[in-house]
């Protein structure tokens, strides 16, 4: 057991059979709970902890998978692309939604999390929780937080708003469909764009868009929140 | 397939280059997906050229995201400890960002000048 965890390939091998199963176990149940992502972590790790594994030893093959978040982050300008007609149609209120909405994430986030008491460690990864996260790492990376931690916060936040976005948009009437989409990407980035795709085109490319925007708009803001949660 | 990931990490490797270079605080990816967007929008990059690896990268991102998430085992402790705080500060700022980012496209939308707006646009608003 020991000889095979210390080759990568068994590591690599194990997430990528465990994300299959979690897929295809997702799209049976088809509620947002049974999210892939949140499955295949849970599973992993109860996998690792059963066989004594530490993460840095799964790790040498789990980076060959997390070293691709970076030329994903790029290939971001694709959908970003195909939705520019749209977009340069609707420029004010995409800009003003997506800035006010990450502002609003991030700050009432790390508010929230000092009013309860919660780590300057924890307070910290909590600024970029609402990005996708090939950002948030880089953005946790770069105001010098826990980069797992935040990450771990980014797929929890994803899979908050996937589950109960559309009907909290529904109760306080916001009923225009960019305006739904825009605020699933804002809040919640891809997990929340899965679901925002099931409930109308518009939703779908508003919120991948959102997505983007609302990382750069993140990247801007979180160095500013950093500074002063000092 | 094989252009279009050269095509994805060059951009990436600029977006490096630039932060190296001065000091710029984004990160280097954001940076190489913000100039891939001029790319093509300025028609330098066809999007038929990106699409087969970009798609394939988009479709996996899910996979992608999973080894970092099992990072959190390392941080079991900082979770049962701050467990309440955390649950409540993810749960609070995402029903604002909902409703905030919601409510300002709304807002907008509605208070375009009426002659910008074409014969469909009330169904929007």
């Amino acid at each position: 057991m020991e000889t095979l965890w210390g080759n990568p390939l068994t590591a690599l091998t194990i997430t990528v059979v465990i994300y299959v199963l979690s897929l295809a176990l997702s799209n049976q149940i088809r509620t947002p709970l049974a999210n892939p992502i949140l499955l295949s972590v849970v599973v992993v790790i109860l996998i690792l902890s059963a066989s004594g594994v530490d993460y840095v030893t799964y790790q040498a093959g789990g980076k060959l998978l997390s070293f691709w978040l970076g030329p994903a982050t790029v290939a971001l300008a694709l959908p970003l692309y195909r939705q520019l007609p749209l977009v340069l149609k609707n420029k004010a209120p995409i800009l003003a939604a997506v800035t006010a909405g990450s502002t609003v994430a991030a700050a009432a986030a790390v508010g929230v999390g000092r009013l309860l008491g919660a780590s300057h460690e924890v307070v910290l990864a909590l600024i970029p929780k609402s990005v996708t996260t090939p950002i948030a790492i880089e953005i946790a990376h770069s105001i010098g937080a826990n980069r797992e931690l935040a990450a771990g916060f980014v797929i929890a936040t994803g899979i908050i708003g996937a589950v109960i976005g559309p009907e909290c948009l529904r109760l306080v009437r916001v009923t225009s469909p960019l305006a739904q989409g825009l605020a699933m990407g804002t809040a919640s980035h891809g997990i929340g764009t899965a679901r925002a795709i099931q409930e109308g085109p518009v939703q779908g490319s508003t919120s991948g868009l959102a997505l983007g925007l609302g990382g750069i708009a993140t990247t801007l803001i979180a160095p500013i929140i950093a500074l002063l949660v000092g | 397939m094989i252009k279009s990931m050269g095509i994805l990490l060059s951009f990436q490797l600029l977006g490096e280059l630039v932060r190296l270079a001065i000091g710029w605080p984004i990160p280097g990816p954001v940076t190489g997906m913000v100039l891939l967007l001029l790319a093509l929008w300025v028609g330098l990059v066809r999007p038929e050229t990106v699409e087969p690896a970009a798609d394939v990268l988009l479709k996996a991102l899910g996979l992608l995201f999973v080894p970092v998430g099992v990072g959190l085992m390392q941080y079991g402790h900082i979770l049962k400890k701050n467990g309440f705080s955390i649950a409540t500060a993810l749960l609070v700022s995402t029903v604002a960002a909902l409703i905030v980012t919601g409510w300002t496209a709304q807002w907008f939308q509605s208070r375009r000048p009426p002659e910008r707006e074409n014969c469909h646009g009330n169904t929007l608003g």
